[in-house]
C-alpha cells in the first residue's frame, strides 16, 4: 500500500485524536444508557442507541485517520468483521457453550421471554418457550448462510455456464436461452417460491434448489451479456487463430473475464436470497419450527408477542438486517472492484 | 517443418473469392471476385478506404470467416497447397498458427487482459508443437527476444495492462510468429499506435517477414505505410481488387482513377504551407447497394454512361507484358508512355 508511505499524516493528528476519542466515548456511553435506561419509551431508547453509535462511528473513523493517515473506510471494515465472525460462530455453534435452541423439552425451567441481559446465561434473551435466543440467532444463521450460498454456487455455476454458452454461440442457442430467462424472469420470484413450496418438502437442499432458481435467470443475462462483450475483442480470435478450440476458448479466454463481474454480483445476490429464505420461513413455507432460521423466528413475534416481548423480533431481524447490509456492502465494492468496463482492461 | 516445401509453388492462391454476408438490411458483398497469390518471401499490401473489404478479405484468406448461416464464401483460398475452405473446423484448425497466422489491430484488444505474457506466447507452442512446459517457455522467451522485447524474462510474468501498446504489439507479433507461419496477414497492425512506434513495429515486421522467408499481406489503409516495405500492392474499393501490381510501379502510375486519387490524397512533407490537401468527392459506397457498373463511378471524374452501366473486368492496362493489372474502361495513361 503505497498511500501508506507517503507520509502525508493530516497535519492536525494530536487534535483528531482526541476529538475523536472524546467522540467515541461519547457515543458509546449514550449506546449504552439508551440500551440500559428504563427511564425512557423503546422509540426513544432505539433513537438515543442509534445516535450513539453514529457518534462511535466518527469517533472511530477520526481516531483510525489520525493513527494511519488515510481515510479508512470503517464501515467496511465492520461489515467484514461481521461477516467472518458470523461465519465461523456458525461453523462453531454446535460446539460452542451456547443455551438450547430446539429442543423445548430441556427448557422447561429457563424463564420465557426474557429480555435480554448481556452478562447473563441468555444475553439476548429467550424465547417464549425458554430458548435461548443467540443460540437459535447462530443455528439459524446456519440454516440461512447455508442454504443461501449453496442456492447461490449452483445459481451462478448452472447460470453462468448457460450464459457463457449462449453468448458465444449465439443464434439457436441464444434464443431458446433467451426464452427460457425471460419466461424465468416474468413470474414474480415469492410466487414461484410458495408455488414450488407446495411440490418440495422443506429441506434445507429442496430450498437452495427452489431459491437457485431465482438467481439462474439473472446470472444467464449477466454472464451472456459479457461473453457477448469478451467475445467481439480481437484476443478470441486471436487465440482461434492459434488454434484454439470452441471449447477452449469459451473455458480459457472467456470464463476467466467473464467471472469477476459474475462473482461480484453473486456476492450480492447472498443478501437477497437470505431475505427471500427469511420471507419463506417466515410465511412457514420455508425450514420448519422447531428448527430456527432468522425468518420463523420472527414470525414468533406475531399474535401480540411483539408487543410485549419486542427482543423476540429484535435480535433475529438484527442479525438478518447486519447480515443482508454487509454481503450488500462487499458485494457493491467487489462490483466497483472488478468491473472490466470501469478498469479499462 | 517445412520439408514438403516446393519452391516454385505460391504459399497463397486465392481464386474467384466471395464472401456475401446476409444481413437483416440486405445482401453485403464484402469481398467480390478476389483473385491473389503470393510467393514465400513475398509482401503484398492491401489499401484502401474503410467499409472496402480489406479486413473481411484477410479473415476469409486464414478461414475465420467462412460459410455458416448468414454468410457465403465461394471460390478458393489454397494456402500450401490446402483448400482453407473446403476443410473441416478441426482440420483448419490444424493450419492455424503453423500456416497462417495474423496479427490484428488493436493490441489493446487481442491481448486477453487476464492472461499473462508467458501463457500467450506458450499456449500455441504448447498445441502445436507439443512443447512441455519448460521448452515451451524457454521458446517464448526467444520470440520476445526475437520482437526485440527488452528483458523478456521480466516480461513473461506480466499482464498486458502492464504494457506500452508498442510493447503489446510487439507481443502480438511474436505469438503469430510462435509456430513458424508460412503465411503472416498482418491487419491494419500499427492503425492504434503512436507514429513513432508504428514505424518501428512495420520495420520489425518486414524485417521478420524477410529473416524467414515468410510470405506477408500488409493491410492498411496508410499508404505511406505501404510504400516502401511491400513488393506488390493491391488496391481495393468496394470489395474488388481495381489495380495491382508491384508497389514502385502503382506508386508511380496509378491507372485507376481511384488508385490515382487515393495517392493524390497523401499529405506530402514537402509540400508548401497551406497547400490544399485533395479529397475523393463523395463517400465510399453502401456496401448493401452498390451500384451495377464501376463501383467508384458516382465519384470518378472521367466516368461515362458505360461507367455506370458496365462493370470494368481487371485487365493489363498500363506497360504490356508486365503485371499491371486494373479494372477501368479509361485507365489513365501512364505519364511516360504515349498517347496511341
Amino acid at each position: 500500500m503505497p498511500s501508506e508511505k507517503r507520509g502525508t499524516r493530516t497535519p492536525h493528528r494530536t487534535r483528531d485524536l482526541v476529538i475523536g476519542a472524546v467522540l467515541a466515548t461519547a457515543g458509546l456511553g449514550l449506546a449504552v444508557f439508551g440500551w440500559s435506561t428504563s427511564l425512557l419509551v423503546l422509540a426513544g431508547k432505539a433513537a438515543l442507541v442509534l445516535a450513539g453509535l453514529v457518534l462511535v462511528h466518527q469517533g472511530v473513523s477520526r481516531v483510525l485517520q489520525a493513527l494511519r493517515g488515510r481515510r479508512t473506510d470503517l464501515i467496511f471494515i465492520v461489515s467484514v468483521v461481521w461477516l467472518v465472525g458470523l461465519i465461523l460462530l456458525a461453523l462453531l455453534a454446535p460446539l460452542l457453550p451456547l443455551g438450547e435452541h430446539s429442543d423445548v423439552a430441556t427448557t422447561l425451567l429457563e424463564p420465557a421471554n426474557m429480555a435480554p441481559r448481556l452478562l447473563t446465561d441468555h444475553p439476548l434473551g429467550t424465547s417464549s418457550q425458554g430458548l435461548d435466543l443467540l443460540s437459535r440467532s447462530l443455528h439459524g444463521a446456519r440454516t440461512s448462510l447455508m442454504i443461501s450460498l449453496m442456492a447461490v454456487t449452483i445459481g451462478t455455476l448452472v447460470g453462468g455456464s448457460i450464459g457463457v454458452v449462449a453468448g458465444y454461440f449465439r443464434h439457436g442457442v441464444d434464443s431458446v436461452v433467451g426464452v427460457f430467462t425471460n419466461a424465468l424472469l416474468a413470474v414474480p420470484p415469492l410466487i414461484l417460491l410458495i408455488a414450488l413450496s407446495t411440490v418440495l418438502d422443506p429441506s434445507l437442499r429442496n430450498m437452495a434448489l427452489a431459491l437457485s432458481l431465482l438467481t439462474i435467470p439473472s446470472m444467464v443475462r449477466l454472464a451472456r451479456a459479457n461473453t457477448i462483450a469478451f467475445a467481439q475483442r480481437e484476443f478470441v480470435m486471436a487465440a482461434r487463430l492459434m488454434g484454439a478450440s470452441r471449447f477452449r476458448v469459451m473455458l480459457r479466454e472467456l470464463v476467466p473475464n467473464v467471472i469477476l463481474p459474475v462473482v461480484s454480483m453473486a456476492i450480492v445476490m447472498i443478501s437477497a436470497l437470505i431475505v427471500a429464505e427469511a420471507s419463506l420461513s417466515f410465511l412457514g413455507l420455508g425450514i420448519q419450527q422447531p428448527d430456527p432460521t432468522w425468518g420463523n423466528m420472527i414470525a414468533e413475534g406475531e399474535g401480540g408477542a411483539m408487543e410485549d416481548y419486542p427482543h423476540i423480533v429484535l435480535v433475529p431481524g438484527a442479525f438478518l438486517f447486519l447480515t443482508v447490509f454487509s454481503f450488500n456492502l462487499l458485494g457493491e465494492k467487489a462490483q466497483k472492484r472488478w468491473d472490466t468496463r470501469s478498469a479499462k482492461l | 517443418m517445412g520439408h514438403e516445401e516446393c519452391q516454385a509453388v505460391n504459399i497463397l492462391e486465392v481464386n474467384d473469392l466471395h464472401t456475401v454476408f446476409t444481413t437483416p438490411r440486405g445482401v453485403m458483398r464484402a469481398v467480390d471476385g478476389v483473385a491473389l497469390s503470393l510467393r514465400a518471401g513475398e509482401t503484398l499490401g492491401i489499401v484502401g478506404e474503410s467499409g472496402s473489404g480489406k479486413s473481411v478479405l484477410g479473415r476469409t484468406i486464414t478461414g475465420l470467416i467462412a460459410d455458416n448461416a448468414t454468410t457465403s464464401v465461394s471460390g478458393s483460398v489454397r494456402i500450401g497447397g490446402h483448400d482453407i475452405h473446403a476443410l473441416t473446423q478441426k482440420a483448419r484448425r490444424r493450419l492455424w498458427g503453423p500456416e497462417v497466422a495474423m496479427v490484428f489491430q488493436d493490441p489493446m484488444t487481442s491481448l486477453n487482459p487476464v492472461k499473462r505474457v508467458s501463457t500467450h506466447l506458450t499456449e500455441a507452442l504448447r498445441l502445436h508443437l507439443g512443447l512441455g512446459r519448460k521448452d515451451a517457455y524457454e521458446r517464448a522467451i526467444d520470440l520476445l527476444r526475437q520482437v526485440f522485447i527488452p528483458d523478456p524474462t521480466r516480461r513473461m510474468t506480466q499482464y498486458p495492462h502492464e504494457l506500452s501498446g508498442g510493447m503489446r504489439q510487439r507481443v502480438v507479433i511474436a505469438m503469430a510468429l510462435a509456430c513458424d507461419p508460412k503465411l503472416l496477414i498482418a491487419d491494419e497492425p500499427t492503425t492504434a499506435l503512436d507514429v513513432t512506434v508504428q514505424r518501428q513495429i512495420l520495420d520489425l515486421l518486414a524485417a521478420l517477414a524477410s529473416e524467414r522467408n515468410m510470405a506477408t499481406i500488409l493491410i492498411s489503409h496508410d499508404l505511406g505505410a505501404v510504400e516502401g516495405r511491400t513488393d506488390r500492392v493491391a488496391v481495393m474499393y468496394g470489395g474488388r481488387i481495381v489495380e495491382t501490381s508491384d508497389t514502385a510501379r502503382v506508386f508511380a502510375n496509378p491507372v485507376h482513377p481511384y488508385a490515382e486519387a487515393l495517392l493524390a490524397s497523401i499529405p506530402r512533407i514537402g509540400d508548401a504551407p497551406h497547400t490544399v490537401l485533395r479529397a475523393i468527392e463523395g463517400a465510399p459506397p453502401n456496401m448493401l447497394t452498390l451500384p451495377t457498373g464501376c463501383s467508384f463511378a458516382p465519384r470518378c471524374r472521367f466516368a461515362t454512361d458505360r461507367c455506370h452501366e458496365e462493370q470494368p473486368e481487371l485487365r493489363e492496362l498500363a506497360d504490356k507484358g508486365t503485371t499491371h493489372v486494373g479494372a477501368c474502361h479509361f485507365p489513365l495513361l501512364p505519364v511516360h508512355q504515349e498517347v496511341s
